[in-house]
């Protein structure tokens, strides 16, 4: 999975053409580190169809606010730069994530 | 062919990695089966200062990392699945997994826990993880300098909320009655706090936002009032961290084994369920302190019973 910052994020998720998929978690976040695995074989799975990516938010808070994600974990999906769907919470297992995936592909 | 253990233990927090340990350590063969995160609910917890000898390196991760090590010495095995069906009124007991594995077991030791409950209100799904949460180290960075709501009276809500006042600008408590629930000397740290302050009498009756939390309705359960808090335009936003209590998980085991009216399990103190062979540890048990403490201790319990239930038992 390709690993995102503030500075790479712009040009990798919102000026990309295509399906990106972007995994927000934070070093506190345990949730988020257990679900990342599933992610990771969801990468391997779907990685030909969807530019997958992960982005730690500690540091990258307002960047994160500013695509509306205010908890963790949260997966969001973009399509040409927009979000077109996400799996917040609860919803962020890796059977919502999948379905998620081939909802839109 | 089914696989087959002395013991399998559904759930993997303080209580089930303590029945393994235990139950592995008595050479009994062990499997615990866990469908979310090891460590349960104590894993969100960034201190956890109560339980025995915990002084250093006492996040909740830590401690339950150290707990699943002692599991894995001693020989239990530990599974990411989750348990979709149960059979246990016949002596070897099935748990049926989500792969339709199913596993036979000379015990059970149901260690399932209990989740935050929800507030229940309108928009509540919709915002969650847009401004509310149930977890603070999960989210609490996001808060930085904004203003928090802190819902509920308890020992967690009170011990959250002065967590949040390390990022939060403001953290307010609002609670349905006019004092707290929470132990003397957490409540003293929290009104020591210049950073907290107090709504009483209040419970939530909607959220409201257009993808992220911008309004919040209380009403004041003795006057009947409403009062609306509106995010501050210049930043347009605020936190509504919840806490009001728990859920247990034993959606499952209805019709399976006695649950008490609030639908926990009814254990006795050796943590027998009314089926032989089924036992339950932890905070799905119906008890009166759900702590990582009693939750060990009933593990411990469990797993010797289980112990016992197996070796005067002919399979």
């Amino acid at each position: 999975m390709l690993v995102l910052d503030k500075k790479t994020f712009e040009e990798e998720v919102l000026n990309s053409d295509g399906f990106t998929l972007v995994d927000y978690y934070s070093d506190g976040c345990e949730p988020c580190k257990a679900l990342m695995p599933d992610v990771e074989d969801l990468a391997e799975a779907y990685g030909d169809q969807v530019k997958f990516c992960k982005l730690n938010t500690t540091g990258a808070r307002r960047l994160a606010i500013s695509q509306r994600v205010m908890g963790l974990p949260a997966i969001l999906l973009y399509k040409d730069g927009e979000k077109v769907d996400e799996c917040t919470k609860d919803d962020a297992t890796k059977a919502e994530i999948e379905a998620m995936i081939n909802k839109h592909i | 062919m089914n696989q087959q253990y002395d013991v399998v233990i559904i759930g993997a927090g303080p209580a089930g990695l303590s029945a393994g340990l235990y139950a592995a350590r008595s050479r009994m063969s062990v499997l615990i089966l866990e469908k979310e995160k090891k460590g349960g609910q104590i894993v969100t917890t960034d201190e956890v200062a109560n339980y025995p000898g915990s002084i250093r390196e006492a996040t909740g991760p830590s401690l339950i990392a150290r707990m699943v090590e002692q599991c894995d010495e001693f020989g239990a095995e530990i599974k990411m699945k989750t348990v979709v069906d149960l059979d246990l009124k016949s002596k070897m007991k099935k748990v049926i997994l989500d792969d339709d594995t199913v596993v036979e077991a000379k015990s059970v030791i149901i260690a399932t826990g209990a989740e935050p409950r929800k507030l229940g209100v309108d928009g509540e799904k919709e915002l969650t993880g847009k401004g509310i949460s149930y977890c603070a180290t999960c989210d609490a960075d996001f808060f930085t300098d904004l203003e928090v709501y802190c819902i509920g009276g308890g020992d967690t809500a009170v011990e959250e909320a002065i967590y949040l006042t390390k990022f939060a600008s403001k953290v307010t408590i609002v609670h349905r009655r006019d004092e707290l629930r929470a132990a003397k000397s957490i409540q003293e740290k929290a009104f020591k706090n210049d950073k907290i302050e107090f709504i009483w009498d209040s419970v939530v009756e909607e959220v409201n936002g257009d993808g992220i939390v911008e309004q919040m309705v209380l009403r004041n359960k003795k006057t009947g009032e409403k009062q609306v808090i509106d995010a501050p335009e210049d930043v347009g936003t605020f936190g509504i961290f919840v806490f009001v209590g728990y859920i247990p998980n034993t959606e499952l085991l209805d019709g399976h084994i006695k649950l008490s009216p609030r639908k926990y399990i009814e254990a006795c103190t050796k943590m027998k369920t009314d089926v032989p062979g089924v036992f339950a540890a932890g905070d799905v048990r119906d008890k009166d302190l759900r702590q990582v403490v009693t939750a060990t201790a009933d593990g411990a319990i469990a797993a010797t019973q289980a112990e016992h239930y197996i070796s005067n038992t002919e399979f």
